[in-house]
């Protein structure tokens, strides 16, 4: 009887709060719209990245080849950014470049991410001895001076690509392995996960339906950083020689070709556009990440 | 009647490490034995640090036990892993006392009350939706609350979703675990009517866990009163609490605050407070806290005996008495 | 019902707490009394307001909060227009305060005596140590701490929830006061502690003749301690009332449910009385009586929700914000 007097009265949850019946992801995506600085960070990168992509299309010169007679041109019609030491035109190298660094950069990050994801789930999920073995190497990596490995791994291997993906994402992983296995730590203990225990769910099924999707927004986080990270350490090492070979273009080796003094006074545009550009991609990213980390962080989603 | 569940001696001892590196035992569960009847309702009460909640866990495999056994009609049970483990928590179901954490926030209701049937592959499509529909119904929630989140409901109805998530593999048994500590007194009356219905409605059996004495009176039939890892008393429940035998059951009685001013208690004010789980005192456990206690006491542990007409049991040297047989009659039915 | 004067008196006493979405009204026309040496209950479910009430006396309060209130009368003072200066000087001297969590009132570096000594010399200078722990042992003993000399040089974690939350009661008590706020003293603490706890307060009060305004959500304890009820609901009072009264013949709908959803109030087995639903938001308050949506009453009728009931007295002199307060309230199951 009382069964039925229950049915029959169904209790509902206030419906004129709008609010509260929007899921989790929408109302994150809103708080990330109200937060300028991350509104204004997507928007730059979102050009960056489609400058890179679509820009070569559209401008007619050839990065890495350019007439001596060219050289050291000023911004002109012809030339919106001006030319190289050696005539090359510098708008194409900067968007011939950020593909370069971009793609070290997310690639790099992506990588990364997901090396440090999975081992920092299994050292958070397994515990005890295969945690601790995880940790200390997590300790000694990030104890590693990256600059300094990428060069040996240079003058060993010779630079490339595909090496420095590589290395870079070798270095960065453990950062958000680090982040992912606290994120586990904490979330293996929740009680949902041991009612799903309880109730005959499979591990795998634990892992895809609780675990990653606990996990996924604190690693989207480290994921942006470690873009900036990646561009950056790119920068870096392409200026110091032992990143990205001439004749191909990237951000940090065209800082590199404007280290003389004559080009540092006289000549802006060889350097003053690949600095900018770095230092945009960088910061915007960051607020990006930041604007992804207070709009998802459930402690605000009363 | 026969038992639906065993527990023989059960035993759930974990290993702390102080930060000196000395190795600690904690006695959590420390010999615990129970039968459960099916179709029954069994309340376990005591205070924190009685190791109540740990036996439910245990019987449920979320916490392994460390010694002692555990017997599902006639099958061991004691440690089960894998496919054994499943087939045996379809049977056994678990409430658990906060229906915030217990409920993945991220997830759906829909989805969380689907999610025993698709780990048991019960899950296609309509018949799964509708299957799910029909679960929030029985508990009392619109089939249209599926499609929303947990932060969106209030502390009742996110327990009416536990309650349904525990129910979606028709369980024999259900392991609750303070199911209405959480919320506010007029939603506790809703849940417990809830839990009361289903139990008839669905033939359950309850093995109900409380530290509120008025809630375990209400809702069960037999009640076990757990102090410090083991079963001091165990007895029809308003047997055992209008007339408890065991001293520690006498002063728990006499501490819960009396239904209305009129109500008059025995005033039992225990001296000190529980001893440590790493630690145990020899002898009666209780003697610490008792007024009764004298040196064999200290050196006898009691054994869980007999009381009355043999349907109650109590662990003490000196047990309290009975009251007058004539008090007793009305309620005592076979 | 005392001719004496009130030791605390609230008049209208209104709170708004500021919110991402503007301000909310948190507490709505709150007016009770409390006598010198009474306990008094305030009961009510979670948001209805009863901490944010003596929470708001004492004005400890989150920034940006405001408060109207036409008196808060305290021991001749009206809070309401005193200085926070002022106030300081009222807190924790004259009105004692107790929390939920022993813990949080309790700083764990220091030693427990030294923390109650501290408490009673900032409010008399001039006192020697001696003097103050004197005074800090007379407080522990007061509340059943054994060998309270002793166990007063230890430091808190020494100490276990029972005896840390008699520590508090003992630095409520240490300067003498009037009154003293108890918001959920014993919610954290098993039943057998619960009991000595209670047990202390109701014996400073015997001893010192201090009032106490006993927060707490647990009905038990009202029945057992307190002499009145005050009985909250969305932020206002729904029903003020003698323990006797409440329990017996209740004059509001919702403390008659409240006190019927109750199991020990049932035979063992039976349907409880269940209020249906749950709280309103305050943010969301229905415009006649907040209880309406709710309201098991065989009276309600279509004036509960239109028109906001007062706390008002019923013909034989009852205090309810019900309609129909000169009825006998009572919830079929």
């Amino acid at each position: 009887m009382t069964g039925t007097t229950e049915r029959t009265r169904p209790m509902r949850p206030s419906l004129t709060r709008r609010r509260e019946l929007v899921p989790p992801g929408r109302l994150a995506f809103r708080r990330f719209l109200r937060n300028p600085a991350a509104v204004v960070g997507a928007v730059v990168l979102i050009l960056i990245v489609l400058a890179v992509v679509v820009g070569p299309l559209f401008v007619p010169w050839d990065p890495d080849v350019g007439e001596l007679i060219d050289a050291r041109q000023p911004p002109s019609a012809e030339h919106w950014l001006g030319t190289d030491l050696i005539g090359r035109d510098e708008l194409a190298r900067i968007l011939a470049g950020g593909r370069v660094s971009l793609t070290i950069g997310f690639l790099a990050a992506l990588l990364a991410v997901t090396v440090g994801t999975v081992v920092g789930t299994l050292a958070g999920w397994f515990g005890g001895v295969a945690d601790a073995i995880i940790s200390r190497i997590i300790d000694i990596l990030l104890s590693v001076p990256a600059v300094l490995v990428i060069i040996v791994f240079a003058g060993i291997l010779g630079p490339s690509l595909p090496m420095l993906i590589i290395v870079f994402s070798a270095l960065l992983w453990p950062q958000s392995a680090r982040i992912a296995r606290s994120v586990v730590l904490s979330v293996r203990e929740q009680e949902f996960v041991q009612a799903a225990r309880v109730l005959g769910s499979r591990t795998r099924y634990i892992v895809l339906h609780h675990l990653i999707p606990g996990v996924l927004p604190s690693v989207i986080v480290a994921a942006t950083i470690l873009v900036a990270d990646a561009v950056l350490s790119e920068a870096a090492v392409s200026f110091l020689g032992a990143g990205v070979q001439p004749p191909q273009a990237s951000w940090g080796n065209m800082l590199n070709d404007s280290k003389s003094l004559t080009v540092l006074t006289l000549m802006p545009w060889l350097w003053l556009p690949p600095g900018l550009a770095i230092f945009a991609t960088v910061l915007s990213t960051m607020a990006v990440g930041d604007g992804v980390r207070d709009a998802i962080d459930t402690r605000r989603n009363a | 009647m026969s038992a639906l569940l065993t527990v023989d001696d059960l035993e759930v001892h974990f290993t702390a490490r102080s930060f000196t590196g000395r190795k600690r035992v904690i006695r959590a569960v420390d010999g615990v034995s129970l039968e459960v009847a099916e179709h029954e309702a069994l309340g376990i009460i005591g205070e924190s640090g009685c190791g109540k909640t740990t036996t439910g866990r245990a019987i449920v495999q979320l916490e392994p036990a460390t010694g002692g056994s555990m017997h599902y009609r006639g099958k061991d049970v004691t440690h089960l892993t894998g496919s054994a483990r499943r087939a045996f928590n379809a049977h056994v179901q678990f409430v658990f006392q906060d229906p915030m954490s217990s409920l993945n926030p991220r997830m759906t209701v829909a989805d969380i009350v689907a999610e025993p049937l698709r780990a048991y592959g019960r899950w296609n499509g309509r018949a799964g939706r509708d299957r799910v529909s029909e679960l929030l119904d029985l508990v009392g929630l619109p089939p249209e609350f599926g499609s929303r989140y947990p932060h969106q409901f209030s502390g009742g109805q996110r327990q009416r979703i536990g309650i349904a998530r525990a129910l979606a593999l028709e369980p024999e048994m259900l392991v609750l675990d303070e199911p209405v500590s959480a919320l506010d007194v007029s939603v506790q009356a809703q849940v417990l009517n809830l839990l009361m219905s289903l139990r008839e409605a669905q033939g359950l059996t309850y093995v109900m866990i409380s530290h509120d004495l008025d809630v375990i009176r209400h809702v069960t039939d037999r009640v076990a009163v757990m102090y410090l890892g083991v079963v001091v008393e165990t007895g029809p429940a308003d047997e055992v609490l209008d007339d408890p035998v065991h001293p520690y059951t006498a002063a728990l009685v006499s501490a819960t605050p009396p239904s209305s001013p009129d109500e008059k208690r025995a005033r039992i004010r225990l001296q000190g407070e529980l001893p440590s789980a790493s630690n145990i005192p020899s002898g009666c456990r209780f003697r610490t806290r008792c007024w009764r206690a004298d040196e064999i006491c200290a050196t006898v542990v009691p054994p869980l005996s007999p009381k009355g007409d043999g349907n109650r049991a109590a662990a003490c040297h000196h047990p309290l008495d009975l009251a007058a047989p004539r008090l007793r009659e009305g309620i005592a039915t076979p | 019902m005392t001719v004496t004067e009130p030791v605390l008196s609230l008049q209208s006493v209104n709170l708004e707490l500021k919110t991402p979405d503007g301000y909310v009204r948190i507490l709505r026309d709150v007016t009770f009394d409390v006598a010198p040496g009474e306990i008094v209950g305030v009961v009510g479910e979670s948001g209805s307001g009863k901490s944010m009430t003596a929470l708001t006396v004492m004005r400890l309060l989150p920034p940006k909060a405001r408060v109207q209130a036409a008196r808060i009368g305290f021991d001749g003072d009206d809070l309401a227009t005193t200085s926070p200066r002022a106030l300081r000087r009222v807190r924790g001297k004259r009105i004692g305060m107790v929390f939920q969590d022993p813990m949080t009132s309790l700083d764990p570096v220091i030693q427990v005596g030294r923390q109650i000594d501290e408490a009673y010399r900032i409010h008399h200078p001039g006192v020697g140590r001696a003097e103050a722990r004197a005074q800090t042992v007379r407080m522990l003993e007061l509340v059943g701490v054994p060998d309270a000399a002793n166990r007063a040089r230890q430091y808190p974690h020494q100490w276990s929830g029972g005896m840390r939350q008699r520590a508090v009661i003992a630095m409520a008590l240490v300067n003498d006061p009037k009154l003293i706020l108890a918001d959920e003293p014993t919610t954290a603490l098993d039943a057998t502690i619960q009991a000595q706890v209670l047990d202390a307060l109701a014996r400073a009060r015997d001893e010192l003749g201090v009032a106490v305004v006993l927060i707490t959500h647990d009905l038990g304890v009202i029945a057992q301690f307190a002499s009145r009820v005050i009985v909250m609901y969305a932020g206002g009072v729904v029903e003020v009332a003698t323990t006797r009264e409440l329990f017996e013949d209740s004059r509001h709908p919702y403390s008659a449910a409240l006190i019927q959803s109750r199991p020990g109030a049932h035979r063992r087995g039976e349907p409880l009385v269940a209020i249906p639903g749950r709280p309103p938001l305050m943010t969301d308050l229905p415009e006649g009586c907040p209880f309406a949506p709710r309201c098991a009453s065989p009276y309600k009728s279509a004036v509960c929700v239109t028109d906001r009931p007062e706390l008002e007295r019923s013909v034989d002199g009852r205090l309810s914000a019900c309609h129909f307060r000169d009825h006998h309230q009572e919830v079929v199951a």
